[in-house]
């Protein structure tokens, strides 16, 4: 007799929308199949999911959309692989699967009272995204909400209509940058690499949660800046990527040192990355 | 043995190469690679009838090739004759390995194009025992027969990849069996993916294969696998009249058009 | 349950063992396939080995096979159909004999891994159907090393029947679990009902080269250590060394088939092979051998004690046996508990 779910299976998922953010890059909203399955089915910010193409194989990302809007899930992903690559041939209405949620959390109930500042590189904004919708829904919690965001160019820059919609709130402040190079005629944002603004920018760390994505080279630069600027190791949070497989602790791919990412992970504090070996 | 030791010695002393590729002490009257840097650790050299194992499979490492070139790799006919191919293959170059061989009773170091070749082509690969009985074995076989055969001995493949990774000539970056778009071979080691793992594996060193056989003594389970890349080999020796390893500028058996093919479909 | 303690004579084992087939049980016992030896469904008991120090590959296929196919799916007008094979999955009662008491340890580990948080129908309901009669070893090579990882050469653990060859044929039994025990139920009068005896004049004696908390704490700030890489020259990264350990767990999911229908398999996977820790980026985390190879030996031996509290090995010497390089196993492990000193921990 079988007593333990199959964990490998996912639920299925109805493609509702469909929208191109960037070159290569989409955002499907998804809805369960099954409407019970739906509404049991909680997860919070920060934690990531198996999405399948079914003969293809399955690709890890992140929620990107809030845990406080349960009608659906969202997702963006980059075209890169064998599995994102038939993803992103789908269409609206097609049905693909879905595992999750896995991982751990942002502690987000710990940064009640505090000022929130997020720092997102290119395609990092997703994880992002998922957290940021969270605080602006819980908005009383917090004190400042400072977002900076930056991409190579105008056009890699992802969700578009929402940083719009961030940057006329008055409850939140919003810096978007381009690399050099990457601007045009009428870009009215910053150009400079992310941590280069960050710095300009002298964000006070009093009573401040820094919460940091992109890619390594980005977060490795802007660690430095952010602890010139008295932030100390824990009050730093970022999530790691490793290739994954399970999700679930058991396929041993995703490990660094002791910690698995699928698990332990992805929201690591600064700090417990400086006790970690460097193989991410 | 004292002579290579001798030889070795000079070589590190006058720094003429960075590493010598050798064979050692191993488990129980096993022989081991061993990577010697230091005159001190020269006496661990061995060389006897146990020194099979292809070196130059080493030769592909980069870790081994950031001691930097050249390296001496102490050497088997089919060593030599690998490097020969590998040269051939432009993945080294003359100058690049001191070949320490057996020559009559005496070590000689070959590096040159000429010494290499001829070394190659005066001294035969001597198969190994086991691959010899295996030989005759499937030479007696209909083809019926050779087929239950193999699906019997592949049916123990569990895909570690052991054979690829002992071969020198499987130095790709990217293998075939890797490549995902599109999956070209099943990744799972059930019979079609191990079959088709096994298919690719013998045409892509059909007129290759040096038959040193380092494949057949990696595997865990106990496959004659160097059989199906040696009968390749032979097949392009028969009908291309190519012989790989004795010429450094041989041309790819595999990937030459020659206008008197006698194949018309390439016409 | 009290443990029963019984006798039986080769011959009469023989014959419990054939009646196990005739009644519709699998049986999975070492046999000779060529020169290595193998854990293979038996017909005849009389293809079973027995003289043997430890078999080439693992049993560990029989909870966790080379290949498990986990979900397949059809498509069909606009719906997609999940089949799941945990559902389906009808292992036979199987009857595994002659594993040595390392690879009955293993195996329970195995399982207890796949089944801890999450859990895992496939390796639960194979284990459930799984039946170990263990042989204790009186030989053991220089690769053995099980009495340095905490395993003795007579260890009851995760066998359901421990036996030992004693004299005259014979070998002394001890019933460990109720499947233990209804093994021995069928087998009626063939066992002989015994005193609990002391048998440890039987069992070979292996020296204690280092402890389980030795090698944990010399690893414990070794990452950085210049080791690795000088024992890992030679390694040549094949799987071998994890395929053939019966506590390697890695895996890798692949689909195969088209979108229209298919099948996902679980199929195994190794950390010695570069291209499982490969990103889409073209990064790698463990981009040369060394890194592998120490993730090898930090997870048996570091990670898996730091977070369940145990090792990841059990000593059997299979990787060592069979790797191309001789890579061995325990030499290495000497090494790092003798020779290796302190480096500073720093990143
Ligand atoms: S070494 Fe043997 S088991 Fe491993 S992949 Fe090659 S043939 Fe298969
Ligand atoms: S295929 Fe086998 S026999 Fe041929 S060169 Fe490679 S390792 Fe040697
Ligand atoms: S240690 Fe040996 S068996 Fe393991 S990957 Fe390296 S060469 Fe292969
Ligand atoms: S690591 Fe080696 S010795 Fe330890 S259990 Fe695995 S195969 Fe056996
Ligand atoms: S993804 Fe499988 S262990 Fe983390």
């Amino acid at each position: 007799m079988m007593s333990t779910k199959n964990v490998y299976k996912p639920y299925l998922m109805r493609i509702v929308k469909i929208i191109d953010e960037a070159p290569g890059v989409k955002t499907f909203r998804l809805q369960f199949l099954n409407e019970e399955e739906g509404k049991s089915f909680t997860f919070k910010a920060g934690q990531f999911a198996e999405y399948s193409v079914f003969g293809e194989g399955e690709s890890t990302f992140c929620i990107a959309s809030s845990p406080t809007r349960r009608e659906f899930i969202e997702c963006t992903f980059r075209q890169t692989g064998r599995v994102t690559k038939a993803l992103a041939q789908k269409e609206e209405g097609d049905i693909i699967g879905f595992r999750g949620p896995y991982g751990n959390v942002f502690p987000i109930d710990e940064w009640k009272g505090k000022n929130l500042l997020f720092i997102a590189g290119g395609i990092a904004l997703p994880p992002m995204r998922c957290v940021i919708w969270n605080a602006l829904d819980l908005r009383d919690w917090f004190e400042n909400i400072t977002v900076i965001y930056g991409a190579r160019s105008v056009a890699d820059l992802v969700y578009k209509y929402e940083l719009t919609e961030w940057s006329q709130r008055t409850d939140m402040k919003l810096i978007t940058t381009v690399d050099p190079g990457g601007e045009t005629p009428d870009w009215n944002g910053r150009v400079g690499f992310v941590p280069t603004i960050v710095e300009q920018e002298e964000p006070s760390s009093t009573n401040t949660i820094a919460i940091v994505c992109g890619p390594p080279i980005m977060i490795k630069y802007t660690f430095p800046v952010l602890e010139k600027l008295g932030f100390t190791p824990n009050a730093i949070f970022t999530t790691l990527e490793n290739r994954m497989k399970c999700g679930v602790g058991k396929c041993g791919r995703c490990n660094v040192g002791p910690v698995y990412v699928c698990k332990d992970g992805p929201v690591f504090t600064y700090e417990q990355l400086l006790a970690l070996p460097a193989e991410y | 043995m004292k002579q290579l030791h001798e030889r070795a010695h000079e070589l590190l002393e006058q720094k003429a190469v960075s590493v010598i590729i050798g064979y050692g002490e191993g488990t129980e009257g096993r022989v081991r690679p061993v990577f010697i840097r230091t005159l001190e650790a020269v006496r661990l050299l061995v060389w006897d009838d146990r020194c099979r194992v292809n070196l130059a499979v080493y030769l592909n490492k980069p870790e081994i090739r950031k001691f930097g070139f050249p390296i001496a790799v102490v050497s088997t006919p089919a060593t030599v004759r690998t490097i020969v191919q590998l040269i051939a293959e432009h993945q080294l170059s003359i100058g690049d390995v001191v070949v320490l061989v057996r020559e009559n009773d005496t070590v000689r170091a070959l590096i040159q194009k000429e010494d290499l070749e001829q070394y190659a082509r005066n001294n035969p690969v001597i198969f190994p025992p086991f691959v010899i009985e295996e030989i005759e074995l499937l030479k007696k076989m209909s083809i019926e027969e050779r087929f239950t055969y193999w699906q019997e001995e592949l049916a123990k493949c569990f895909k570690c990849y052991a054979c690829r990774a002992a071969c020198p000539l499987c130095y790709c970056e990217k293998c075939i069996t890797d490549v995902n778009q599109p999956q070209w071979v099943c990744v799972a080691p059930h019979p079609v993916g191990v079959f088709e793992w096994h298919i690719n594996r013998a045409m892509h060193l059909a007129g290759r294969c040096i038959e040193c056989g380092s494949c057949t003594i990696a595997c865990p389970v106990g496959i004659p696998i160097a059989l199906l890349t040696i009968e390749a080999t032979r097949v392009v020796k028969e009908e291309f009249a190519f012989t790989p390893g004795i010429d450094c500028n041989a041309p790819s058996a595999l990937s030459t058009f020659r206008v008197d093919d006698k194949e018309t479909f390439i016409r | 349950m009290s443990h029963r303690t019984f006798t039986i004579t080769h011959e009469n084992l023989l014959d419990v063992l054939t009646n196990t087939i005739a009644v519709g049980n699998r049986l999975v016992a070492p046999v000779r396939r060529g020169k290595k030896l193998f854990f293979r469904d038996v017909q005849e008991v009389q293809s079973i080995v027995f003289d043997f120090i430890q078999s080439d590959e693992s049993p560990k296929d029989l909870v966790f096979p080379r290949v498990e196919p986990m979900l397949a799916h059809e498509y069909n007008a606009g719906n997609v159909y999940l089949i799941d094979f945990a559902e389906k999955l009808q292992p036979l009662p199987t009857i595994l004999f002659g594993t040595r008491p390392c690879d009955a340890v293993a195996l329970s580990l195995l399982i207890e891994f796949f089944n801890e948080g999450v859990g895992d129908p496939f390796v639960e309901q194979r284990a459930e159907n799984l039946t170990i009669i263990s042989i204790a070893c009186t030989r053991a090579d220089s690769y053995c090393f099980c009495t340095s990882v905490g395993v003795s050469p007579n260890d009851s653990r995760g066998s359901d029947v421990l036996l030992t060859p004693i004299d005259n044929d014979q070998y002394y039994g001890i019933v460990l679990t109720e499947k233990g025990n209804a093994f021995v139920k069928k087998g009626g009068d063939n066992f002989i009902p015994s005193e609990p005896k002391d048998v440890a004049q039987y069992i070979v004696t292996l020296r204690e080269e280092f402890t389980p908390q030795e090698i944990t704490q010399r690893l414990a700030n070794a990452f950085n250590h210049p080791l690795w890489m000088d024992a890992s020259l030679r390694c040549i990264g094949c799987g071998t060394c994890t395929y053939v350990c019966p506590l390697c767990s890695c895996f890798d999911i692949q689909d195969e088939g088209t979108q229209t229908k298919g099948v996902r398999l679980r199929c195994w996977d190794s950390c010695g092979f570069s291209l499982f820790t490969l990103h889409t980026s073209g990064h790698n985390p463990r981009h040369i051998q060394s890194e592998r190879w120490r993730q090898r030996v930090m997870h048996k031996f570091s990670y898996i004690p730091q977070n369940r509290n145990l090792l990841g090995c059990v000593g059997c010497g299979r990787c060592s046996r069979l790797c191309p390089a001789d890579m061995n196993l325990k030499e290495h492990l000497c090494t790092i508990t003798k020779e290796m000193t302190e480096v500073k921990a720093d990143r």
